[in-house]
């Protein structure tokens, strides 16, 4: 048994990258993830990855937000210490408009970015798990578990047939812990 | 996304021969991963001379309080509200750039909005210090938040536009932050992949750990998507509810409607000339020139004499109503403003801010960097005269002639506002050296649809009606970064 735990396909453009990915899958050969440098669309619907749910997370902060400053402002305003200004309405609602609504995008800003970077494990520090440093520069990464899939030679060639610059095989699944 | 290419009509974004994702990269980061040249010391130092004059005078006004200021009983606001809102304005560019454009797939911001989400930030930062030194007490800064009564303080009243600014300005500098954070982790993993030894290890820990797989990337397009989302309606706010610290008073010259639109409309106008000013420096000097085109200087220059034509349109409007108001003391208050002791400034404002925009108009001009470069300091220079002639000529000549004054400022005046502009500039002097000036990643993206190198490839194929080629190697004309020649022999 080899001790080859990632086969690694470097690409230098990106549709050829998209390629690599349809003969792999032809070959039903399970791929484990794509590093690029940057967004590539469609590629999530070929991996299968799903719709992101973030935005009825965000619109849930948002609402959060907007009761939150109502609340506040009621109990402030009403219950806690009621100001009589010439008797008008204690809940002058119209005022309070424009600070519910910086309340509700402050919410859901921070919400949204804090569900993302929970939900993708990005956190200050973490220990990057890259598997190939030019995968933020210029390549085009395809990785596939050489456990899972036993035929190298064949995917090689696959790789190789689709327009990859490189083939790597790592005995390392990451190259950043050291 | 990458499988399609752009309609040929369309200028190219990023021109250049035989440009790759490595040479982007490269390009890019040479500032950063080099060390400085002789322009940007001798930029640096002179900021932080600023940033020093900023540190003594507010210094000096924290130490000796208000009084320290040109102020008097009748001018009680003067350059510290309009270095503020001067500030505010200037960062909407940024969140316009960022937001606005993203939701109307304006391709040509990608290489623009980082620098100008910076810039955002840093002066948002500046208007934020103003708050806070125009306070008197800073120490007690916190009592601008609603807090319960047992602090010392009764609870804030929410009925107050002053306290709606906090709550924007708050909620518009930390939002702007995450969404020019978030957008900055790919690019700060690029640098991280690259170094070595201790820069490796700081850019690993703020680089969050990015590595670019299939899922943050869909995530990462969906989180700017709604943040642009709710950035564009909090920018549009901001401005409004800075307007409405002058609107809902009851002095004539500021009780006005039409304030909310205006601002906003003036705040795009001062950001745009600010992101020109510094963009066409930035662009020289770090050689940019095929990224940062003549065609995102003109879009911007466009943009410009838009906003300042709908400022010229709300200066005369509100001329018009103070007269069709019959309101005798709002007639007074713009009749003050054009022909009083500070008729200077107001013609000032008129000449910077609605006359000279308008020679953007002829496509020279638009066209000439140099002349656009000096339009956008005229328009900023204009801007900061429009904050001073709404704030102190409806401020000096108030319903009792024996208070009628005029406002000096003092030398802590000026040294707070040339200081915040020191300020400004060494922390985006700072930002231009340990980050990307133009998101990496974004800029990427487009190479393959948007670049003249594959419209060039287009053209050579052959299969182009002949009439739109001609037509787009025309609009090349403008473009300094490109070489007429190569499309001579085609």
């Amino acid at each position: 048994m080899s001790n080859i735990k990632y086969i690694l396909g470097s690409f230098g453009d990106p549709d050829e990258m998209l390629h690599g990915i349809e003969k792999l899958q032809e070959n039903n050969i399970s791929i484990y993830d794509v590093y690029t440098p940057m967004p590539i669309h469609g590629i999530e619907a070929k991996l299968g990855v799903k719709r992101s749910r973030l935005d009825i997370a965000a619109f849930f902060f948002g609402i959060t937000g907007t009761i939150t400053m109502l609340t506040g402002v009621y109990l402030a305003t009403v219950v806690d210490w009621p100001v009589n200004i010439g008797g008008k309405t204690h809940f002058a609602l119209p005022d309070f408009i424009p600070i519910t609504f910086e309340l509700t995008i402050l919410f859901c800003a921070f919400g949204l970015v804090g569900s993302y970077y929970a939900s993708t494990h990005l956190f200050p520090g973490r220990a990057p798990r890259v598997m190939d440093l030019r995968a933020t520069d210029d390549r085009f990464i395809i990785a596939i578990d050489a456990k899972q899939n036993t035929e190298h030679d064949k995917i090689d060639e696959l790789l190789k047939g689709a327009g990859a610059l490189e083939v790597k095989h790592n005995e390392r699944k990451y190259l950043s812990y050291e | 996304m990458s499988g399609h290419s752009e309609s040929i009509l369309r200028e190219p974004l990023i021109t250049g021969k035989d440009i790759t994702y490595a040479q982007i990269t490269e390009e890019i980061l040479s500032p950063v991963e080099n060390k400085p040249n002789r322009a940007w010391w001798i930029g640096f130092i002179l900021a932080l001379c600023g940033a020093t004059l900023w540190i003594v005078s507010v210094g000096y006004t924290f130490w000796f309080g208000i009084g320290a200021w040109g102020l008097n009983k009748t001018v009680g606001w003067a350059w510290d509200i309009t270095g503020f809102v001067w500030w505010v304005g200037i960062g909407h560019a940024g969140t316009l750039i960022s937001a606005v454009l993203l939701l109307f797939r304006q391709n040509w911001r990608n290489s623009i909005n980082r620098s100008a989400e910076a810039m955002t930030i840093f002066a948002v930062i500046c208007a934020a210090t103003y708050v806070v030194s125009h306070m008197g007490r800073p120490w007690l800064a916190y009592w601008v938040l609603p807090l319960p009564n047992q602090f010392g303080s009764l609870w804030v009243n929410f009925n107050s536009p002053l306290v709606w600014d906090m709550f924007a300005i708050s909620t518009y500098f930390s939002v702007s932050l995450l969404f020019w954070y978030t957008g900055l982790l790919p690019d700060i993993a690029t640098i991280r992949d690259r170094a070595t030894g201790v820069r490796k290890k700081i850019y690993t820990i703020f680089s969050f750990g990015w590595t670019g797989s299939v899922k943050t990337w869909q995530r990462f397009e969906a989180v700017s998507l709604i943040l642009a989302g709710i950035s564009t309606p909090l920018v549009l706010s901001v401005h409004t509810i800075v307007s409405m610290d002058f609107a809902t008073s009851v002095i004539p010259g500021w009780h006005t409607t039409i304030f909310p639109p205006y601002f906003v409309a003036g705040a795009i106008f001062s950001g745009f000339a600010m992101v020109l000013t510094l963009m066409l420096v930035v662009r020289k000097v770090l050689g940019l020139e095929n990224y940062i085109t003549m065609f995102h200087i003109e879009s911007m220059n466009k943009i410009i004499i838009l906003t300042g034509s709908i400022v010229g349109v709300a200066y005369l409007t509100e001329f018009f109503i103070a007269w069709y108001s019959g309101s005798q003391y709002e007639q007074y208050a713009f009749i003050n403003r054009a022909t009083g002791p500070y008729w200077w400034a107001y013609w000032m404002m008129m000449t910077c801010n609605v006359i000279s925009p308008q020679l953007l108009w002829f496509k020279k001009v638009r066209l000439s960097i140099p002349a656009t470069w000096i339009l956008s300091i005229v328009v900023n220079i204009g801007m900061w005269f429009e904050r001073f002639v709404i704030i102190v000529t409806s401020l000096h000549r108030d319903y009792l002639p024996s208070s009628w004054t005029m406002f000096y400022p003092s030398w802590v005046d000026v040294g707070v506002f040339v200081g915040s502009i020191g300020v400004f500039f060494t922390l985006f002097l700072l930002f231009l050296r340990v980050l990307p000036s133009i998101a990496i990643a974004e800029v990427k993206m487009i190479l393959k649809t948007a670049s003249e190198q594959s419209k060039m490839k287009l053209i050579k194929e052959g299969h182009l009606d002949k009439e739109h080629v001609a037509e787009y190697v025309e609009s090349l004309e403008k473009f300094d970064s490109v070489k007429q020649e190569d499309y001579a022999k085609i």
